[in-house]
């Protein structure tokens, strides 16, 4: 029976590359949807509103494991087989995406109605009202909470394991799976997720701090 | 699309749906037990408990569920507990919910002002009676929102469970798919019970937070506004 020792511990740091990775992915393609579902839930025309309000509440109330097996089976079923890492990058993806437009939702509602009054009245398009007036208000008051989010998201690729793509999690099993001593290789395992983590949780704490400061004045 | 197969399974899947809801309702009130009593721990008793409680937050809310229940499945039996997969879920979810419960709780009792302590201490109460007369409900009924969808996210999260081959809705879903090959169908049918379920829980826990605090909280506000309109 193996034991477990440095080139196991390496295996496991390799795979927390991937885990970096795949959020890092995931994030972009999400943020990128769900930008557009955020914008899209606060729009004039009550059916785009209405679309994206419900893609929200369906994918928040569903597990992220479905979102990840809906997903893989789905693309296969319309004939688009994709390597483990990019349907896990999609899945996820689209799991963020809804996360981060009610997040961003809310960022943009609670910016003065004023605001949107007064860009209106110098004439800009809309486009231009959110351009200039409204996102830069608004990307400083969602900092806290999508930081906070993405701590949820680092935790949450820990799911993909199942469709055999090997990350932290995976490697985990792989290695318990080979040397049968669970508590040091998942310690291992959690102390990485942690170091990841617990710094992100920090951050996200400190900006509500320095944002709330700053909104007292 | 192949529905057929899938729902000559249906006793499988009903099966998982009621395990799902015995685990999460279980997770919901043990869980919720345990964040009070680790808040009234920090409250109430010195800085070192205080440190302690805040260290066992952090952990469980800084690594993923799925590290959680490996270290609880794999790694207790090593210590010579061994306990079931529906044991082990259990209490994952349980300690899991617990922190996060702890940490929403705790933001409840720090927003009620502090004049509702003095006052309560004047009163000649002790600090645990102040905590469990005065404080301890309209921080709850503050928190109430916050508290339900974490319940909420807890009952989606009990499909990780099925990666230790538990067989709540998730884990049925998986061996349904092995006897029909019919992936995609059987995870439509599932993902929409899990859908039904989520919107049930919410309303629920809506409904809860009316009876349980009906003059304190915000809720009672919006029945309000909605009776005034």
């Amino acid at each position: 029976m193996q034991t477990f020792g440095w080139p196991e511990a390496m295996f496991i740091f390799r795979a927390a590359g991937w885990t970096l990775l795949l959020t890092a992915i995931s994030f972009a393609i999400g943020s990128l949807i769900g930008g557009a579902f955020a914008i899209m839930r606060l729009s004039r025309i009550k059916l785009v509103r209405n679309f994206a309000a419900g893609y929200i509440l369906v994918i928040q109330s569903i597990p992220v494991l479905m979102v990840l097996f809906m997903s893989y089976y789905g693309l296969s079923i319309i004939g688009i087989e994709l390597p483990p890492f990019f349907a896990a990058s999609a899945s996820l993806a689209v799991y963020v995406s809804a996360y981060l437009a009610e997040i961003w939702r809310g960022s943009i509602e609670s910016v003065p109605y004023q605001q949107w009054e007064a860009s209106a009245s110098l004439a800009h398009s809309p486009a231009q009202t959110y351009r200039y007036v409204i996102l830069p208000q608004a990307i400083r008051i969602s900092l806290p909470p999508t930081v906070g989010f993405l701590v949820q998201l680092v935790k949450n690729t820990s799911i993909v394991s199942v469709v055999g793509f090997v990350e932290l999690s995976r490697a985990g099993q792989l290695v318990n799976n080979a040397t049968f001593q669970a508590f040091q290789v998942f310690s291992l395992v959690a102390v990485i997720y942690f170091a990841i983590c617990f710094p992100l949780s920090r951050l996200s704490r400190h900006l509500e701090k320095v944002m709330n400061a700053s909104r007292s004045h | 699309m192949q529905f057929d197969p899938v729902l000559a399974e249906s006793d499988l899947i009903l099966k998982g749906i009621w395990l799902t809801i015995v685990l999460s309702a279980s997770a919901i009130v043990l869980g919720c037990t345990l964040a009070v009593l680790l808040v009234a721990l920090r409250t109430l008793a010195g800085r070192w408990a205080g440190i302690v409680v805040d260290a066992y937050v952090e952990l469980m809310r800084n690594t993923p569920f799925l590290i959680q229940l490996f270290m609880i499945f794999f790694g207790l039996p090593l210590l010579g507990i061994r306990m079931s997969g529906v044991e082990a879920a259990l209490l994952t979810m349980t300690l899991n919910l617990g922190a996060y419960s702890t940490e929403i709780i705790r933001a409840g009792v720090e927003s009620i002002h502090k004049s509702q302590f003095e006052a309560g201490v004047s009163l000649a109460m002790t600090r645990r009676q102040v905590f469990q007369y005065v404080v301890l409900q309209p921080a709850f009924a503050r928190v109430w929102p916050a508290l339900s969808s974490q319940f909420v996210l807890m009952m989606l999260a009990s499909s990780i469970c099925s990666f230790i081959s538990v067989q709540e809705l998730s884990g049925a879903a998986a061996i349904v798919e092995q006897r029909t090959f019919r992936s995609f169908e059987t995870y439509i049918i599932v993902t929409v019970v899990y859908l039904v379920m989520a919107l049930s829980l919410k309303v629920f826990l809506l409904w809860l937070g009316r009876k349980l605090f009906p003059q304190v909280s915000g809720l009672s506000r919006l029945d309000a506004k909605a009776e005034a309109a």
